[in-house]
């Protein structure tokens, strides 16, 4: 609590969005992959993106806690400016929480000790305190059960749960999600989306960057499609999904809808399913 | 012609003449070499028994104090080295590499010798503190720094990227992510290798030959051939060859092992 006594503007802030990015460039050499995005993520609101490999999506959420450093524009988050070169950027992402793809828990450490070990090197809490936090949160996930299990021991939904949880733990005001579900087997990707469904749920202000189609349909308040480093269509998610206005949107859901569609029926044969041709064609 | 062979025939000729190859040598040397000799000049029984308990509690234990206080020091200052080569910092990374070529690319022999002679010139009036101990102890750690830093440094870049990522993004600093999540990672890679060194300086220790040293700094070698000389037999030689085996060879056993546990880890 003390770190909002701090913030005079919290009054402000309140009616400020939560992220807010202004003109955001970043380029890796002569590779100009976001041209100036502007967008903002209001307080307890869910964000998808989604869009093309190569599109910036992931590089769109990880300048937002400052993992890649922005070649231009600023990004503010809570009402902080993280772009801001004095700003004390360790502080910044304790109020951010983000889940990566690859899982990265720590390997040399048990389920427990990757949600206690940040809490008490960052946040200073004591072992009882950060333990109490850190079990309060497994059973968030389902996953109280595994607190004295190895990473290696999991399978990768619960990996992914166990780095949800860990984010979590931290108490943060935002979560980045940058493509929670791609790294799992099919089976186990219902099992983190639906731990993300409750946190949304729960007022969690996110930022998902993700394939899931009917995830972004079902949970996003707004869905941004991406395209070659700019945000070609935003709108609520039964809009962009359910009814692209843009070509390049409607190319792309029918590229990652179809193929679902014509696969789905060759594993299960007999039963075609007609609601995803339906929506893709919208 | 030898295609006609089937396999298991040419199997079975190949198999014969590296048998016949084998056991052709060592009845060659059996019967050439000099046996009585040699049991004469290395393995005098009453000789080797007079050798204990001295070449147990002096000269081995002093081995392995040389052994480990280098292995220390060349840990720490090895570690020291890996971040400076690892630096964002050029002039760190320079020094780094400088360090790792010019020691990785002499004899560790010339280095003793500097130690001795370079140190005492450089700052007049002090000494090295421990005497014989810290200039074996310095000069096998100068060494083993170099090989250690170049071994830490390929372990800390074997840990994921996305560790160092998710310790930034959970706010983590740079030097507390090294800290609790990079090294403890990149040690686990690395004992393999560092047991490895552990037992080059086991056996590099024997250098101290070269230093002046009293006879309760003596180790294994330098014991075994005062001896030697003394004796006018070789055999104080071969008992201490056996007690340099008696650490290595388990050693060596070990680092088996952990390489084997390494590979199944990952």
């Amino acid at each position: 609590m003390p770190r909002k006594t701090e913030a005079v503007d919290d009054t402000m802030a309140t009616d400020r969005p939560e992220i807010e990015i202004r003109g955001l460039h970043k380029s890796f050499g002569d590779n100009h992959v976001l041209r100036g995005i502007d967008l903002e993520v209001a307080r307890g609101e869910v964000v998808c993106v989604i869009g093309p490999s190569g599109s910036g999506k992931s590089t769109l959420l990880r300048c937002v806690n400052l993992l890649e450093e922005p070649s231009g524009g600023q990004v503010f988050v809570g009402g902080t400016e993280v772009t801001d070169l004095d700003v004390d950027i360790d502080a910044v992402r304790r109020r951010i929480g983000m889940v990566f793809q690859q899982f990265n828990l720590f390997p040399h450490v048990s389920v427990t000790e990757n949600l206690t070990l940040p809490q008490r090197r960052v946040l200073g809490r004591d072992k009882a305190r950060s333990a109490a936090v850190a079990l309060e949160n497994l059973k968030r996930v389902g996953l109280a059960d595994k607190a004295d299990a190895y990473p290696a021991q999991l399978s990768g939904g619960q990996q992914q749960r166990v780095a949800i949880a860990r984010a979590l733990s931290m108490g943060p005001e935002v979560m980045l999600f940058d493509e929670p579900t791609s790294a799992l087997d099919p089976e186990l990707v219902g099992e983190v989306l639906s731990v993300m469904r409750v946190l949304a749920g729960e007022g969690m202000t996110m930022m998902v960057v993700t394939h899931e189609m009917s995830f972004a349909r079902e949970v996003a308040d707004r869905v941004v499609f991406m395209d070659g480093g700019v945000i070609v269509e935003q709108g609520p998610a039964a809009q962009v999904v359910g009814h692209p206005r843009q070509e390049r949107t409607r190319n792309f859901l029918n590229r990652i809808l179809d193929p679902a569609a014509a696969g789905a029926p060759a594993d299960d044969g007999r039963r075609p399913r007609a609601e995803d041709g339906g929506s893709g064609t919208g | 012609m030898t295609s006609r062979l089937t396999r298991r025939q040419r199997r079975r000729i190949s198999q014969g003449i590296q048998y016949a190859v084998f056991v052709a040598v060592l009845v060659l040397i059996g019967v050439l070499a000099d046996w009585d000799r040699l049991q004469n000049q290395f393995a005098q029984k009453d000789l080797a028994l007079r050798l204990f308990p001295e070449i147990i509690t002096t000269a081995l234990r002093n081995t392995v104090i040389y052994t480990m206080s280098g292995f220390l020091l060349g840990l720490v200052l090895g570690l020291v080295i890996a971040m400076m080569r690892l630096s964002s910092v050029a002039p760190y990374r320079w020094v780094a590499s400088v360090y790792i070529e010019l020691f990785r690319g002499l004899p560790a022999l010339l280095i003793f010798i500097f130690v001795g002679v370079a140190v005492p010139l450089a700052f007049p009036g002090t000494e090295i503190p421990g005497g014989t101990y810290g200039k074996v102890a310095l000069g096998l750690g100068l060494v083993a720094a170099a090989y250690m830093a170049e071994t830490i440094r390929a372990g800390i870049q074997a840990v994921p990227k996305g560790q160092m990522e998710a310790a930034r993004s959970l706010g983590f600093s740079h030097a507390r992510a090294m800290v609790s999540v990079i090294i403890p990672q990149a040690f686990r890679i690395v004992i393999p290798p560092l047991t490895n060194e552990l037992v080059l300086l086991f056996k590099d220790s024997s250098l101290v030959l070269f230093l002046g040293v009293t006879l309760q700094e003596r180790e294994l070698t330098k014991f075994g051939r005062d001896l030697a000389s003394q004796t006018a037999n070789s055999t104080p030689i071969l008992v201490a060859g056996l007690c340099y085996l008696l650490v290595t060879v388990p050693l060596s056993f070990v680092v088996r092992r952990l390489e084997a546990r390494a590979d199944k880890a990952v």
